[in-house]
């Protein structure tokens, strides 16, 4: 035994370690504003900047020259002002998100057992899974007709379509998100002990969180458009005007300015959705996880 | 034909018994044998190390003991139901260091408010103070096996399976955390049984190595290792013993080449 002398006592070997770590541990810190400002916020600025620049110059320059095909930058505002002034502005704006957010979270109380049964469930997935998959492909603006002869110029036809749209989209995220999930997280739950539901709601559903927030956020796009796309083909007194009403009554009236605001109104509430609730969700549990990379 | 796991409160004299085992897998050529008659006590407090090339299906016999797989043939208890520690950290990369440990308190039913308690108590014997709220990312290799090993010490098993648990660390980092492991095993009490390919770590950490020939795997060979605790890798006795298995793990291999 010559190496005695030279043998690491059990606290040496805890200051080695306490160096190793300090070594190896990365901080990973938040870019300063001015650096998230010009490299997240300014480039879109700019791309809305040169479409609103070339917009007006082929009015200016009279490329096209006929307004009721394309009206000015300075109409489509004048209308966007109108309808503020008036007070209808939100009202349309309401009509269709609360609709849609409704729409949303009925597909999402249906759409997350129905993924959970056809992930974990060989028979149910053998059933309908192609089905549920097949279904996305299918344009949502087909359920419109039968949903307005089952249920009639209702409310409830509006949520029937979202339904139909978003609940595959929902139920697929969870289902991809499920078969992605690493078996050894599996392996490791159960030596753990989380077996059967405890190992549902423990290990698989977080392991699959990544995926199911994707579906969601496509879930998201596929309510909003199912919803506009019924809210354009169905009028009724009993069903408001929201947004999609709002597109379809310009295009009678043959207000180009008008209809340019219901599209530009649809598409901006669809983005702020997203970026408001969904890509913040989708990167907190990136982050969370160290799967967002800084680029 | 099943793993049984013991209740706890029978005593037992052993914290795993593996009585003839055999396992095998339909391959391409029909049933292929992985095991073949394998009997091994591990006895309570024990530090055993399994050693073999590849193919001897050590990984195998690890996940029957652990019950995750049933044996073909043969039968095999453990005192309670064992904890695994596997070549990756297997840590849950959507909880905490600290949530992670008490995950595995909350399944074994232990109650709310000791649970805080306990894992800062492991964090601490694993030398991981102040770990408790960083996430799995922010750590180093290292630390990510200690944190598993905090995690599988949490489950209170009296046998603790590890699956060459330091395989994919730098060699400061493994000699590093063998001396923990050897602390951390003196002071608990556990029973281990250590899968490893590394002929110095079996030797470095165990009481008693047991070579398994490959394809299929059979017992080939026991050594106990008579050489005083704490040791060190580069120790001339570890080195000497280590030289002798070797000799005979290589004659195990060498097998293989010749029809």
């Amino acid at each position: 035994m010559a190496s005695t002398e030279t043998r690491t006592t059990t606290e040496e070997a805890g200051s080695v370690e306490a160096g190793l770590d300090a070594l190896e541990s990365s901080v990973a810190g938040r870019p300063p504003l001015r650096q998230t400002l010009r490299e997240k916020v300014l480039p879109p600025v700019v791309a809305i900047a040169v479409v609103v620049v070339i917009w007006q110059g082929l009015i200016t320059l009279k490329i096209v020259d006929d307004p009721s095909k394309l009206p000015s930058p300075g109409a489509v505002w004048a209308e966007v002002r109108d309808a503020w002034l008036k007070g209808t502005l939100l009202g349309y704006i309401w009509t269709s998100v609360s609709r849609g957010l409704f729409g949303f979270a009925l597909a999402l109380l249906i759409g997350t057992p129905l993924g959970l049964l056809v992930a974990r469930v060989k028979f149910v997935r053998a059933a309908i899974g192609p089905t549920l998959s097949g279904l996305q492909s299918l344009p949502s603006v087909a359920w419109v007709p039968p949903a307005v002869i089952w249920l009639g110029l209702q409310p409830s036809m509006m949520y029937a379509v979202i339904l139909l749209g978003a609940v595959p989209s929902i139920a697929n995220g969870l289902v991809s998100g499920v078969d992605q999930v690493p078996p050894l997280f599996l392996r490791a739950g159960r030596t753990l002990g989380a077996t059967g539901l405890r190992g549902t709601w423990h290990i698989v559903m977080p392991a699959a969180l990544p995926g199911y927030v994707a579906g969601l956020k496509q879930g998201w796009a596929f309510s909003w458009r199912s919803l506009m796309a019924a809210e354009i083909i169905v009028q009724a007194p009993d069903l408001g005007v929201g947004l999609g009403q709002l597109l379809e009554v310009a295009r009678t009236n043959s207000s180009m300015a008008q209809v340019f605001l219901a599209i530009l109104l649809i598409l901006f509430v669809g983005i702020a959705i997203d970026l408001l609730i969904f890509s913040p969700l989708e990167r907190w549990v990136l982050r969370s996880r160290g799967l967002l990379v800084k680029g | 034909m099943a793993t049984t796991f013991a209740k706890a409160a029978v005593s037992v004299e052993y914290a795993a018994r593996i009585e003839h085992v055999s396992k095998s897998f339909a391959g391409p050529g029909g049933q292929q044998l992985v095991l073949d008659d394998i009997s091994l006590d591990v006895a309570p407090g024990e530090f055993v190390t399994l050693l073999g090339a590849s193919g001897c299906g050590k990984s195998t016999l690890l996940n029957l003991v652990a019950g995750l797989d049933r044996p073909t043939a043969g039968s095999i208890a453990t005192d309670g139901r064992p904890a695994l520690m596997f070549q990756e950290h297997a840590l849950f990369p959507w909880l905490t260091a600290g949530k992670n440990i008490e995950l595995a308190l909350k399944l074994r039913g232990v109650a709310k408010s000791e649970r805080r308690g306990k894992t800062e108590e492991l964090l601490e014997l694993v030398r991981l103070k102040g770990a408790y709220g960083k996430r799995v990312h922010e750590l180093s290799g290292g630390m990510r096996q200690r944190v598993a090993l905090a995690r599988a010490l949490a489950q209170e098993s009296k046998l603790l399976l590890m699956d060459e648990p330091f395989a994919a660390l730098d060699a400061i980092t493994r000699d590093v955390l063998h001396d923990e492991l050897t602390r951390i095993w003196a002071e608990t009490g556990l029973s281990v049984l250590f899968v490893t390919h590394n002929v110095r770590e079996a030797v470095r950490l165990a009481q008693r190595v047991v070579l398994l020939s490959s394809r299929p795997g059979r017992v080939a060979r026991e050594w106990t290792v008579d050489i005083a605790q704490p040791r060190r890798i580069e120790d001339a006795p570890v080195a000497e013993l280590s030289l002798e298995i070797t000799e005979v793990l290589r004659g195990e291999i060498r097998r293989h080449g010749q029809h």
